[in-house]
């Protein structure tokens, strides 16, 4: 474990930060363009993954494991989330015979 | 062993994350998805986060995941998958994305070039250190989130029970 971890030594903070905003982003384009709801679902659980690895490179920074736990927080929440949305998304595939966002369009006017 | 490695897991990290919100069929954008969520671990492994690194593997790659597989299964999507937003809707979601990037880079060369990340304890992602600081400063809300799943697991039965007077 420990030549694993020193591979670590030198990488700029920067440079995590660079990789979950570009990741994040990868996840909010995904919600754009996409019309099948579980894969803008996906794209969601990108952007929480995103998060959840800037909040470990912070964490390391500033040597406080508040950081790591928040990250553990936030999967039990994923999880939860995953589970009523897939639920509501069944349901809605009864109804429609579709997951397509754009019959689901009556909330807008 | 060098910085190389961190360079080339985030690579295949934004490879991949582009292949499950470009790929047409849902089933391959759970497979790239799965193969991302492995290189966050493999990410996680890199900052000495072990605990992280397995909660992701085993939470994410196997529960949610296999989650995400079952329903695409149950549900059949043969006929609906014509279906596609129209070139330029796609084209303006694109340019959206690319300005939250720019955003977010350009306020990042605002600030100063950081220093290299250094471990600077090395049992600071280990089960035994976040199990203290778990069950200590954070007991409230452990106990809360526990009150969370209860309840989205009643919802999530709820929700996706057919309804008993119809059926």
């Amino acid at each position: 474990m420990e030549n694993v971890t020193q591979a670590l030594q030198g990488v700029p903070l920067n440079h995590y930060i660079l990789l979950s905003a570009i990741i994040f982003a990868i996840g909010v384009i995904g919600v754009l363009i996409r019309r099948n709801a579980i894969v803008i679902f996906m794209s969601i659980e990108l952007m929480l993954n995103a998060v959840n690895l800037l909040l470990t490179a912070f964490s390391v920074h500033h040597n406080d494991a508040s950081g790591q736990i928040f990250v553990f927080f936030i999967m039990a929440l994923a999880a939860a989330e995953v589970a009523v949305g897939l639920a509501i998304i069944v349901m809605i595939f009864r109804n429609t015979n579709s997951t397509d966002v754009n019959i689901l369009n009556k909330l807008k006017w | 062993m060098s910085i190389s490695l961190f360079y080339f897991v985030a690579f295949l990290s934004i490879f991949f994350a582009l292949l499950v919100i470009f790929a047409k069929n849902p089933v391959h954008s759970v497979l790239y998805l799965i193969v991302t969520f492995f290189t966050f671990t493999i990410h996680y492994i890199l900052l000495n986060a072990q605990f992280l690194a397995i909660v992701n593997f085993i939470v994410y790659m196997g529960a949610i995941m296999v989650l995400f597989l079952f329903v695409l299964m149950l549900l059949n999507l043969n006929e609906s998958q014509g279906t596609s937003k129209s070139a330029i809707v796609k084209m303006i979601g694109v340019i959206a994305g690319m300005c939250l990037v720019i955003t977010l880079v350009g306020s990042l060369k605002a600030l100063h070039v950081s220093d290299p990340l250094v471990l600077q304890t090395q049992d600071l992602g280990l089960v035994k250190n976040l199990g203290k600081v778990l069950f200590s400063k954070f007991l409230l809300p452990f106990e809360v989130s526990s009150l969370l799943l209860l309840s989205a697991m009643v919802g999530a039965v709820l929700l996706a029970k057919k309804d008993i007077k119809q059926a």
